[in-house]
């Protein structure tokens, strides 16, 4: 008796959460699935197949497009990683009690504005007539006006800008977790540096970091307003495929078998990431 | 001439913001030897070792090691190991990089770590666990794991930093025995640091007791027990009653006084002799306080007083009774030997206790 | 911006029958359609709210999709955008010209758009407002620039801009001699138009700053000067021209695009009345007039220009004299399908390096 009810009370307790996920997350995707398998023969007139799939890896745009974005994510998580790195461990590590969160608490102000404002502010500042391009030439570092504005460094300035503080929590709290007397061990052993960064902190701090490698590669490679905002016209990115199929090509067939390859192929590469690190999911995401 | 003393420490200081931890610290370990640092917590010890390890640098003095000035030398660079509070092993490794990582950092070849690891885990009684992981130890064997892995470096000086201190009493009692047994099988210098004076007592050849950043005294365990040098000493190594109360007599260095409940009691003045009318302390410990069913003539000044049993503490060989003075209230701790007529002693027995004026210390009352 | 498909039902409530006087539209517009001041009087003057939804024609014709013709009442999606999109996904009902005042349009203009928006024998749209899109040009640093073509021209290198859409594609076809509209109906001699295109904007592609995407964001590009010349809408150009006279819309040698954005009725909008009413409400001379100087667009009400501001017809005038009047290619419906080739292309000018 006792353990029917517990029983129950457990289902009563997950059923929201059974809710949340069948309503939003599942339902959508079983429709968007047999949207994608639906190819169009005719004016309201679909067969089912994989055609839409073959598309993708039949038209080298599409696929170079993919590529392009997911070595674009990989290269943002990367320096994410080597600019939050450092950031966190100073937070974590160096700094106590109010220091400490005045700290966090600034790394967190540009998210109480929007995407879209924070992007704006960077082409503010990046455009040819913006604040960095007046700045040098007022300097005489530069002659005339440069444009900082519509390319691959725009956008990845914008992309580590938006995902810095997905990296940053997580390793501030793998970072928080590590005993200081390891370290001050390390030193006493007769460790330099260097060698206690990558035999104690790293591995310490590994499941923080590749959580917060995966988040920072996944918002990067579904964003879609820093790339074409901040890449004007190389701003070639996945999801604006997607979008444009969905929304300009009313082409919601191919978009919907885009965007199951996003997840596929984006997946992968996780996976991918996870086995070369050697770290498995539950525990980067268990913490 | 007798070698170099393996660590030495003159006038070291260390000032914080609004506190001084380390106040002018002089000591001397010679080679080979015991030395504990015993004091309550807050008393600098920590600061004073983390000194010595070089994590914090004296504001002024300066610390020698094997005769070589420490000071600006990186903790890395140190001839000292030091054992952490809470051993500090990495998670992140087995136990055989764990004990190699000072040996990686020296550049020694792998092969060579792999013996020198080998002999070492032998050495503390630990054969061939190379290869386990840190959280598949038990308590005992991780404490030995973490001496072993400053041991391999071979240390002038090995620094302990209370290691005993999360482990359970029985285990504890262990090993006290087996890290004494340990720094003589490693002939290396000890320095221990703790609270615990039991731990500082069964182990050291010398212990400095340590209060409010100064060095009160340094001797052996022996001396330190029957011969403190103040009143912080006497009360904190070893238990002790105190009574304090103004001089009302002296003969040569036996003091009179008169406690505030009207008692007067006896005791000697090995250091300083205090003056009639001042507040003086007397310490006694409970095993020098003599029990008897009736009362002792009071010729020799045997402080013989009437008491009533409030408590008895069995506890087999270190049995205590604690008796309560039936005037004052005030209560005192007294050694009951399990044996003869105080076996059946219980709670609202009179008994009589008296001591000898020679065997309790009188120190001048601090003033405050 | 999320994707996901927006759930593919509405709750139809039957709420539709409770009353007939007091409804309330839900109006799917462009920026400026539909001004708060003409709301404020249609609210007085009848019982209906209204709520204004702005969006551009794809994302129209995609919200209607996605809820199969509801969740709207009324929409303005340009006219040759209609008759395909009926075709495909039978989001629109037909117009019952019984309810409309008819003589407030003009007539020139209501039958050409009946006619581009007739699908299975029944009309779905009425005009509303027309435009074209051209040139918008600093004529102080860039007078040189007539012609769309002229957009590639070495001398105005990185300080260009145009939209990567279907208007470029065909504003260039033209530019370049060819007709792009007669072959609508041709679809391979369509696929050759666009390659050639396609060729001319690959190589255009390094004298492009960007390429913009909302209106506001070309307008700060000319006022910046950071773009010199720029395929644009006309009002764009005239809004511009108030704050720096060297800057106007230009009417292209081979002619501006003409487009009209009309009244549709979603198929499952539930309040006709309110729309029809609506419909009627602006097309009045008055009111049209306050549209035409809100939005800066023309619109098709008879007698609508009167009461429009003297600047606004000045700046119009200036762009288009009578023969670049007569020179403005109105775009024909677009036959389902064409917009996946030219997908295609825009797919490949952005890809390419």
């Amino acid at each position: 008796m006792v353990s029917d009810r517990s029983k129950l009370g457990f289902y009563l307790l997950l059923a929201p959460l059974l809710l949340w996920l069948v309503t939003l997350i599942i339902l959508p995707h079983i429709g968007l699935f047999i949207v994608s398998i639906s190819e169009k023969v005719g004016v309201r007139e679909y067969e089912i197949g994989l055609g839409n799939y073959a598309v993708f890896f039949n038209e080298p745009l599409y696929w170079r497009t993919f590529a392009r974005t997911a070595f674009m994510s990989i290269s943002t998580t990367v320096l994410t990683l080597l600019l939050g790195f450092p950031i966190a461990y100073y937070i974590a590590k160096l700094t106590r009690g109010r220091t400490k969160t005045t700290l966090f608490l600034m790394c967190l102000i540009p998210f109480w504005v929007s995407e879209l404002v924070r992007t704006f502010g960077w082409m503010i500042l990046l455009r040819e007539t913006g604040v960095l391009s007046s700045f040098l030439q007022y300097t005489g570092v530069i002659g005339g006006p440069v444009e900082f504005l519509y390319n691959d460094g725009a956008i990845m300035v914008g992309l580590v800008y938006t995902s810095i503080l997905f990296m940053i929590v997580p390793l501030v709290t793998t970072l928080d977790s590590l005993d200081d007397s390891l370290i001050e061990a390390g030193y006493d052993l007769g460790g330099s540096g260097w060698s206690i960064l990558r035999e104690i902190v790293i591995p310490h701090a590994m499941p923080g970091i590749v959580s917060g490698c995966i988040v920072v590669f996944m918002l990067s490679l579904g964003n879609y307003l820093t790339p074409i905002l901040l890449g004007g016209k190389d701003s070639l990115w996945f999801t604006g495929l997607i979008y444009t199929q969905f929304i300009t090509r009313f082409n919601w067939e191919l978009g919907s078998a885009f965007g199951f390859l996003l997840l596929g192929l984006s997946s992968t590469i996780v996976f991918f990431g996870l086995k070369l690190s050697r770290q498995s999911l539950s525990d980067t995401m268990g913490r | 001439m007798a070698q170099t003393a393996d660590l030495e420490c003159c006038d070291l200081t260390k000032d914080f913001d609004n506190f001084r931890a380390v106040d002018h610290v002089n000591f001397v370990v010679p080679q080979g030897s015991f030395f504990s640092i015993l004091g309550p917590s807050g008393c600098g010890k920590t600061t004073l070792l983390r000194m010595i390890a070089g994590f914090q640098f004296p504001t002024s003095g300066d610390l020698l090691i094997k005769g070589q000035s420490m000071i600006g030398v990186s903790p890395n660079k140190r001839p000292i190991s030091m054992v952490f509070q809470h051993l500090a092993l990495f998670p992140m490794m087995n136990i055989e990089r764990n004990i190699g990582f000072g040996l990686r950092q020296r550049g020694v070849p792998s092969s060579e770590i792999k013996t020198r690891v080998g002999r070492v885990l032998e050495r503390v009684g630990l054969p061939g666990i190379q290869d386990r992981q840190i959280g598949q130890l038990s308590g005992g064997q991780k404490q030995r794991v973490a001496i072993a892995r400053c041991m391999v470096l071979e240390p002038d000086v090995l620094l302990l930093d209370e290691p005993l201190g999360a482990l359970d009493l029985k285990l504890r009692e262990h090993m006290k025995i087996e890290l004494k047994t340990l720094q003589a099988e490693f002939n290396t210098t000890f320095v221990y640091i703790t609270h615990d004076q039991s731990e500082a007592l069964v182990m050291s050849d010398s212990i400095a007791v340590m209060n409010k950043g100064k060095f009160d005294q340094i001797g052996t365990a022996k001396e330190l027990y029957y011969e403190p040098a103040n009143s912080f000493v006497a009360g904190f190594v070893g238990d002790a009653n105190r009574f304090e109360g103004k001089v009302t007599a002296l003969n040569g260095q036996i003091v009179s006084l008169i406690t505030d409940a009207g008692i007067t009691i006896q005791g000697q003045a090995t250091t300083q002799v205090p003056t009639i009318g001042q507040h003086a302390q007397i310490f006694v410990r409970p095993e020098v306080i003599q029990l008897s069913k009736d009362p002792v003539p009071n010729k020799e000044n045997q402080n013989s007083i009437k008491r009533v049993v409030n408590n008895v503490l069995f506890n087999g060989a270190n049995s205590m009774v604690i008796l309560c003075d039936p005037k004052s209230g005030e209560k005192i701790q007294v050694t009951l030997p399990q044996k003869g007529a105080f076996l059946e002693l219980d709670k609202g027995d009179t008994v009589y206790t008296s001591w000898k004026p020679t065997q309790a210390r009188c120190f001048t009352s601090e003033v405050h | 911006m999320k994707f996901g498909l927006v759930s593919t039902t509405t709750l139809v409530v039957a709420l539709a029958a409770s009353s007939v006087s007091s409804e309330t539209l839900r109006l799917l517009t462009w920026g400026g359609y539909a001004p708060d001041d003409v709301i404020t009087m249609f609210e007085a003057e009848f019982d209906h709210s209204v709520e204004v939804t702005t969006s551009n024609n794809e994302e129209m014709i995609a919200k209607l999709r996605a809820t199969n013709g509801g969740g709207f009442d009324l929409a303005q999606p340009s006219q040759d955008r209609i008759a395909s999109a009926q075709e495909e996904f039978g989001i629109y009902k037909p117009i019952d010209m019984s309810r409309v005042d008819s003589a407030q349009f003009i007539p020139s203009m209501l039958g050409a758009t009946a006619t581009n928006t007739t699908f299975d024998g029944q009309v779905f749209g009425l005009p509303h407002v027309w435009g074209t899109s051209g040139l918008v040009v600093n004529t102080a640093k860039a007078s040189q620039v007539v012609d769309y073509i002229d957009l590639c021209d070495e001398s105005i290198a990185g300080n260009v801009s145009y939209r990567l859409k279907r208007p470029t594609l065909i504003g260039f076809a033209y530019a370049m001699g060819l007709e792009p509209f007669a072959a609508y109906s041709d679809l391979e001699a369509y696929q050759s138009i666009l390659d050639q295109v396609e060729e001319t904007l690959v190589a255009c592609k390094a004298n492009v700053k960007t390429y913009w995407d909302g209106g506001d964001e070309i307008k700060n590009l000319l006022r910046s000067g950071e773009v010199l010349a720029a395929m644009a809408w006309d009002t764009g150009g005239w809004q511009l021209n108030e704050d720096n006279a060297d800057i106007t819309f230009v009417a292209p040698a081979s002619g501006a695009l003409g487009w009209i954005d009309t009244f549709v009725l979603p198929s499952r909008g539930r309040a006709d009345t309110a729309a029809y009413d609506w419909i009627n409400f602006v097309m009045r001379p008055d009111v049209a007039a306050i549209i035409t100087n809100t939005a800066g667009n023309f619109t098709a009400a008879n007698g609508g220009d009167e009461g429009v501001n003297a600047d606004l017809k000045a700046r119009y005038q200036g762009s288009f004299d009578q023969a670049a009047i007569d020179n403005i290619k109105w775009y024909p419906p677009v036959p389902a399908g064409l917009e996946a080739l030219e997908g295609a292309t825009l797919d490949r000018i952005s890809a390419s390096n």
